[in-house]
Formats: structure tokens, sequence, C-alpha cells
């Protein structure tokens, strides 16, 4: 079945003489739900950063459906500073800028919401369908808003708002449509940022801490919620996650930082008996 | 061409220009280094000065006018700061600039208002303007007590800044506002310390800069000002040797541009283009640190 | 329905509007100090909108747009004076370098278009600069543009720094009205537009506009193409009201007054900026003109009211504003039908608020 959507070969990201991800090599599968946990600090949305290219990384290179999306290794002041291995090994840069990873079909939210507060639910997924519009400043302006005149413009903007609205009514916003963003409760907020990556037409969505902040029964919709997006849109799903409910539910594999260092992989059962795991982040359950 | 002696005084003047900026220059950098917020006012700030001088010299002795001088600029600019920009300090960054731009706008109409627009000839103060002669050149006091005072100053307020308590204190409100908070600083008297050290220092440059020019305009603060924010940005904003450098770089190659009546109009256009090369090659100046934002 | 009737409305205004300005055209009042205002009022009007396009909705605190003006202002006259009075206009340089002349409206698409490529020029290196260093490098730019058209060496072209007369100017009050108002609706097209919104999603967060996909490079530089494009018709337009210009007017604090009426109306709100331009300029022109003047209560002389007063009450009240009204006169709302007939169907919200009231206490039932 695997085709590989995303793989990570030997990537570092050193700030200065800080390692925050070390020799991070992992994949992920086509129609996987993979998650990437970790105490705080341990790099997990450094590696993220990476990815969508918000970070250049120091060493490694990144595929994407085969493809190097980036590549990089040591250069000037870093050639010294360099603390990882592999040094040698990538020859070729390939930089690119985030919107260009996300018009390839790499879609994310994020651990702090950013949304755009002040715009409104429906202008926010408005604002994700944008990077795939065919028709020029001109056009846009000039053709786009007239309705008794169907232009391809005109399609194009109307297209749109449905999908807009279609969307919020998948993750149950569309009373909100209106509301501004930043003035919506918490729980909503996170649901209208997936909304929005959703808009951009993914195929690998990376969820940054989804259910930061969210009760138990919050969390339980939440994880029924990924299951179901990522059926009907076809997606793979990377996820970083410290509710462990959550990530023992519907992950198929589970990676593990601590310190920028892959300490364990494998399933929910692999992971969750490993002692090293244990020792940095799970514990063990008490007993009674 | 022109013989050495031509040069030397070219030179004189453009390290006179140059220790003028620096005296406004270091108010632009510290108030950017603590608040991040460009004073757009300080210039006028200069200017008010300048007026200061002239209206109070009408009634009292020079002597006795220039520490008054002093002491009503450092009010003006304290009071700027408490009016204008302590109630934004939690607004957005362009509604602190807009802010800075009224203030700037209303010192100038009041200026004009008050004079009635016409420039005003700057009170003559002797120990400043009779002539000293060196070699084979005369010229103003002016030229060699400026350079000398500004040094002055700027050694003076870096031992301030690196070796005493409060200085320690602007430093750290400088790095992090709210660490130093929480560490006891009371944030708002620092605040008021800086504007009273750039308000005095441009109190000070304003009587040496007008006994030069000799007379004073409502609008004779902006281009100073501007020059002087160049020079700070140049250094590298919130470094207050590099802005000092960043002075004297530019009152030194103004000067000069200025000599040459071909290219005169070009003398405030180097300023700027001077700002756009740093901007794009080093947009953190020649002393100033990368800043990086966490995502 | 609904749309329909707004329709209807924005009709009916607009009927309006024009009835009133065919009127004050063609009756004695036509030199008068109101038809004055409202001419500057409308290009002051397209100025502030195309300022709000660039600092009020993309979030680029921009300072250049007298200098955008200026290039604006410049290409067309140079480019509409007449062939013949060339060389009295011209007289230091030989009757100058252009030897042609245009109509006045390729004159003015000239205008935009010289600003925006200048626009294009500044923008390579500038665009990413954060947002205070952008302002000073806008700033410096504009003061540059304006050393260089003082040149002597480039006044064959522009004069140096003499003045620059005897191009065409329009006759009717309604010319400036409609050069503004075909401008700011296509200014209001592309705030509408998808584009407009990408332009907002920058304004708000940099970061996840990015991530979703928007070029930041290519959307700044279209915003500050367009912004400046619409600077320099603004530009071309004050010097048909003019009748003549000058470089050294051109200065920082030109944009300065844009910037300030932009905030007074409202960032982000391109009826405010309109509402604004034409406050601002009845303000400066004309209401507090009385301030300026010596005036006398019987033999007692009112004190304070000299010339130059006027300013110093203007400048107090916009740090007024500045400081408590931040949002401004509209905030980030804009004009709407259905507002206008909210608010005459319940002027003090008092039926809304009853409302609200009758569903809490039965929803506790």
């Amino acid at each position: 079945m695997s085709n590989t959507v995303l793989r990570m070969e030997d990537v570092t990201m050193q700030f200065g003489g800080v390692v925050a991800v070390n020799n991070l090599s992992l994949e992920v599968n086509e129609g996987e739900i993979v998650a990437l946990i970790g105490p705080n600090g341990a790099g997990k949305t450094t590696a993220f950063n990476c990815i969508t290219g918000v970070y250049e990384p120091t060493n490694g290179q990144i595929f994407y459906r085969g493809e190097v999306l980036v590549a990089n290794h040591p250069q000037g002041k870093m050639k010294k500073l360099y603390a990882g291995e592999n040094a040698g090994k990538y020859t070729k840069v390939v930089r690119r800028a985030p919107d260009e990873i996300t018009r390839m079909g790499i879609a994310r939210t994020f651990q702090n919401i950013r949304l755009f507060s002040s715009l409104t639910a429906l202008e926010n997924v408005l604002i994700a369908q944008h990077l795939h519009i065919k028709s020029n400043l001109f056009g846009a302006t000039l053709l786009s808003q007239l309705s008794f005149v169907k232009t391809r413009a005109r399609q194009e903007e109307e297209h749109m708002y449905q999908r807009a609205r279609e969307l919020l009514a998948e993750v149950g916003l569309e009373k909100y449509e209106n509301e501004v963003s930043g003035s919506l409760p918490y729980g909503i907020q996170r649901r209208l940022e997936i909304a929005r990556a959703l808009a951009t037409n993914p195929s690998l969505l990376l969820l940054d801490e989804p259910a930061a902040g969210m009760n138990p029964q919050e969390t339980r919709a939440l994880t029924e919620f990924i299951v179901e997006i990522k059926d009907r849109y076809k997606l793979s799903v990377f996820m970083i996650e410290h509710h462990m409910d959550l990530v023992m539910s519907i992950s198929d594999r589970i990676y593990v930082l601590d310190f920028g260092k892959l300490i364990a992989h494998g399933n929910r059962e692999e992971v969750q008996n490993n002692q090293r795991v244990i020792d940095a982040y799970l514990g063990v359950a008490e007993d009674a | 061409m022109h013989d050495f002696s031509y040069y030397i005084q070219l030179l004189l003047a453009g390290i006179t220009v140059g220790s003028l900026y620096a005296l406004i220059a270091i108010g632009y950098t510290m108030v950017y280094g603590i608040l991040r917020l460009i004073n757009f006012a300080h210039g006028d700030i200069f200017m008010a000065a300048g007026f200061f001088m002239i209206f109070i010299s009408s009634t009292t002795s020079i002597y006795v006018s220039l520490p008054i001088v002093l002491i009503l600029t450092v009010i003006l600019g304290v009071a700027v700061e408490r009016v204008a920009y302590r109630p934004l300090r939690e607004a957005p960054r362009m509604s602190v600039m807009i802010s800075a731009i009224g203030v700037s706008y209303l010192l100038q109409n009041f200026a004009t208002y008050y004079t009635g627009g016409l420039a005003r000839p700057y009170p003559v103060i002797p120990f400043l303007t009779r002539e000293v002669t060196i070699g084979s050149m005369t010229v103003k006091a002016l030229t060699i007590i400026t350079p000398v005072l500004t040094v002055i100053l700027v050694v003076a307020l870096v031992l301030l800044i690196n070796r005493t308590k409060i200085g320690m204190a602007m430093r750290a409100v400088a790095k992090d506002q709210n660490t130093a908070r929480l560490m006891g600083i009371k944030i708002n008297n620092v605040i008021s310390i800086t504007f009273v050290i750039g308000s005095f220092l441009a109190a000070v440059g304003s009587i040496l800069y007008f006994s030069n020019y000799e007379q004073v305009t409502p609008t004779a603060g902006a281009m100073p000002g501007l020059k002087a924010f160049v020079a700070a940005v140049f250094g590298g904003i919130g470094s207050i040797p590099g802005a000092v450098l960043g002075a004297y770089v530019i009152g030194i190659v103004e000067t000069f541009i200025k000599a040459n009546s071909d290219y005169a109009i070009f003398s405030n256009a180097f300023t700027f283009a001077l700002l756009i090369v740093i901007l794009v090659f080093r947009p953190h100046g020649l002393f100033g640190e990368k800043l990086a934002e966490k995502v | 329905m609904k749309q329909k009737r707004y329709l209807l409305y924005s009709l009916l205004l607009a009927a309006l509007i024009l009835a009133a300005l065919i009127a004050i055209d063609n009756s004695s009042l036509k030199s008068s100090m109101l038809s004055t205002i409202l001419q500057k009022g409308a290009i002051y009007a397209l100025l502030a909108v195309s300022m709000n396009l660039l600092n009020g909705f993309t979030g680029l605190f921009s300072l250049g747009q007298a200098g955008f003006m200026l290039l604006g202002a410049y290409t067309y006259a140079i480019l509409t004076i007449p062939v013949e009075a060339r060389r009295a206009v011209y007289q230091y340089f030989d009757g100058g370098l252009v030897q042609f002349s245009v109509p006045v409206l390729v004159g003015i698409i000239a205008a935009g278009l010289v600003a925006a490529i200048f626009a294009f020029l500044i923008g390579l290196p500038v665009l990413r600069l954060k947002s205070d260093y952008l302002a000073i490098a806008t700033l410096g730019f504009a003061e540059i543009i304006r050393a260089l058209i003082q040149w002597n060496t480039l006044g064959p072209i522009t004069n140096g720094s003499n003045i620059l007369r005897k191009f065409p100017t329009y006759s009717s009050l309604l010319f400036p009205f409609a050069v503004s108002a075909v401008c700011i609706g296509l200014i209001v097209l592309l705030i509408r537009s998808s584009y407009g919104r990408a332009f907002k999603a920058i304004r708000e967060d940099e970061i996840a506009a990015e991530a979703m996909g928007i070029n930041l490079a290519k959307h700044k530089m279209m915003a500050f193409c367009t912004s400046s494009f619409f600077a320099g018709v603004g530009g071309a337009m004050l010097a048909m009201f003019q009748q003549s210009v000058q470089a050294k007017y051109f200065t920082s604090a030109m944009t300065y007054e844009i910037l300030l009426i932009v905030v007074i109306g409202g960032i982000g709100s391109v009826t405010g900026s309109i509402i604004s331009s034409f406050l601002f300029v009845a303000c400066s022109e004309w209401w507090l003109r009385f301030l300026d003047a010596e005036h006398y209560i019987g033999k007692f002389k009112v004190p304070l009211l000299r010339s130059g007063f006027r300013m110093v009450v203007f400048s107090i009240v916009i740090m007024v504003i500045v400081l408590f009204y931040r949002r401004g006169i509209m905030g980030t709302n804009e004009f709407s039908w259905r507002a206008i007939e909210k608010f005459f169907k319940d002027p003090f919200g008092r039926k809304a608020r009853e409302e609200e009231r009758k569903k809490v206490t039965t929803s506790h039932e």
C-alpha cells in the first residue's frame, strides 16, 4: 500500500549552537495518520517548520511524493558550528518558500492559533483558496464582482464562496460565517483553522497540537473529525499532539522525539511499552 | 583645485555638522532601542529648543537662559512621551508612529503660529561665536567646541549606560521590557530618563547648531532630525557608538557634497541613498543585532 | 428584494450628488470656497483611499506617497504642456526636451503608470523590510525623487527647480469627481476580490498568509504598485487643480497629511477615508479659517486668534483622535444601506435591547 508521501532524511536544525532537531529521519505514507510526540521543547514544531519552509534546515533532505522538497548542508559559519552527523552527505541545496510548499499540497495548522483574527470565519476560509486562483489581478478586480456577467473570474469567485461555505458546514461552523474569527471561542477557532487548512486543497495535512486546550469531550469529537476528513479528502495526516488518548486511538504509527533526537518509533503498543519513552515522557500509570 | 587648508576647513565643518547630528541621533537611537519607536517629533524638539533660547534670552541674560533652555527642552521631551506615547504603549506599532507624526505636526504648527512663521534670529552667544585662529585658519570657537563637547557627552553617556545601575536598567528594558518589569525595574522611570537624556542632548545640539546658522524657523528641525535618524539606522539602531559614527559619516560627506555646487541639491539625497543602501544590505546597521520571530 | 432596493438607493444617491455638482458648476458658486473644497476633497479622497489600500488594507506602512504624487504630477504636466507654450515654461532649458503633447486622459494614465513603474523598482529592495524600516525607506525614496526632479541636469525634462505651468486643466467640477469616483471604484472592486482578501491576510499575519499559499513578495508588490498608480493619478489631478507644479512642495509633510486623513477616517475603511478627506479639506481651508483672523467682541480683542491658530487647533484635534479615537470615524466599517435602515428603524438600539432581554427571560423558563 505504501506510497511515501513525506520522507525526512537526516534533518538537522541548528540555531547558533543549539541543536533543535538532530538528524531526524521519518516517513509518512499515503492515507496514514502519523503522530509526532515528545516533551515540550523536543523540537516537534521546529521539525514542522522545516517541512513547511519556515526554517531552512541546517542539514538533510525532505522528500514530498518522491521529489526533493527541501535540502541543505552546513554552510558558512555553520560549517564550524555544526554539531550533527553526516555533514558532508548532502550536496544539493533546495530552498522553497512556504507558499510554494503549500501549493504543492502540504497544509498546516499552528501551535498558537494563527487565524486572520479581525477577519470573519468565511474570509479566513476564502483566503486559503486564493492560491489556486487563475484570474490575474486585473481580471479579478474588474470582473469578479459583476454578478450579471458570467465571466471566468466571476465563476471562480462564486466557486470560492460556495466551497468556503461547504467547508464551514463540514466542520459545523456555518453559523459563525460572519463572525470575526478572533472573537470566537477557542475550540471553534481551532476547528476553523483546520477548515482553513483544508481549503488549500492539500494532500498532506500537518496538525500542530490540534487538541490543545480542549476538554475530553471536545477531544473525542476532534478525534472522530480527523478520521472523517482524512477519509473524505483522501489526506495523509502528520500530527503533533500531547493528548495521548487522541494519539493512541487513531495513529497508525508514532514517532517520539526528545531533545531533538528520535528515541522511538512504531505502533502504539511498541511505543507505549518502550522504556526510553516512558522515562522521557509518558510515565507509568499509577497502581492503585 | 583648492589648497589644503580649504579641505581642512571643509573637514572641520563636516565634523561640526556631524557632531550636531550625533547629539540628535543619540536621542533617536535610545528611544528606538527601548520603545521600538521612531520618534518623529525629536527633530521638532530640537527646533523648539532653538525657539526657547530666542524667547528667553530676550528677557534675561544669555548665561541664565542657557540652563533654562536645557530644562525646558527636557520638560517638553518628557511631556511628549507622557501625553502622546505612553497611552499607546499597548497599541500596534503603527499607531504610536502616527502619534509621533502628529506631535511633530503639532509642534511645527504651534511654532509657526507663535512666531508668525518668519525666521527669528538666534541670539549671539559670545564664547561660542568669537573667532579663534589656528595656524593659518580662522574659525569660530564653535567649530572646535562642538566636536569636543560632543565627544565628552558621548563618553559620559556610554559610561552611564555601561557602568551604572540605571544604565543597566536601560539596557535591560531595551532587551526585553516584560522581563525587566518582572525583575522590578520601573519601566516608566527608565523610559522617562531616556527621554530626558535624549532631549538634553538635543537641546545642547540646538544651541550649537543655531549659533552657527544664526536663525530658527519652525521647520528647522525636520531635516536635521531625519538625517540624525538615518545616522542612527546606519550605525545600528540601539547602538550609541553606531549612531555617532553614522552621524559623522553623514555630516562629513554632506558637507563635501554641498561644497560642489553642481551636486549640492543632492546633499540631502545622499543621506537617503545611504539609508536605502544600509536597509537593503544590512538592515540592522553596522553595530546592530539581528532579531528573529518565533513561529 | 433587498439587493435591488439597495441598488436603487445607491443610484438615487449618485444621481443626487451628480445633480448637486452640476448645479454648483453652473451657478455663481462655481468659483466659491465650496467648489474649491469639493474639488480638493475629491482629489484627496482618491489619495487617501490609495494610501489606505497600502497602509490600511495590506498593512505596509509606507511613507512614500508624496514621491509618487510628485511623479504623477510631473509626468502629467510634462506630457501635456502644449508645444507652443514650452518655450516659455522651459525658459532656462531651451524649450525642454519633450516637444510633443498628449491628450489629457493619456497624460493622466501615463502619470499613474510612471508612478507604478517607480514603485516597482523601489519595491524590489524595500518591500521585505520590517514595518518601521519600510516607513523610513519609502520616506527616503520620496526625498530622493524630489531631489532628482529638481536636479539641473534633468532640467530639460523636469524644468529643474522651476515651476511647471500652462498645462491643460479641467473646466468642470465634475471632472475631479468623475476621475476619483472611477479610481476609487476600481480600488473597491480590488479590495472585494480574492486579491484584496490576500492583501488583508498579509496585514493580519504574514506567516499564516504564506502558509496558506500566498506569495508575499508578489502580493506586496501588487499592492504597492496599485497604490502608487492611483497616487500618481491623484498627483496629476492635484497639478490640474493647482494649475502649477513645483517639486519643492511635495514634501513628507504632504504624506503626513494624507496619513492623518486616513487615520481619522479609519484605517481599513474606504468610506472613512472619503468622509475624512472632505472633512479635513473643509476644516483646514474653510471652517476653521475664522480662527486665523483677529476678532473683537465690542472693544475686547479675543485672545489667541491670529494667523496660524487654525492649524494649531487642527493639530490638537488630530492628536485627540489619534490618542482617544484610534479607530477613527468609521473603524473598519464601510457604508452600508442596511446599517442606515437599521438606524432609522431603531435609532437608539432600544428595540434591539428589548428583544435581547425577552430572549434571555423566556429561555430561563
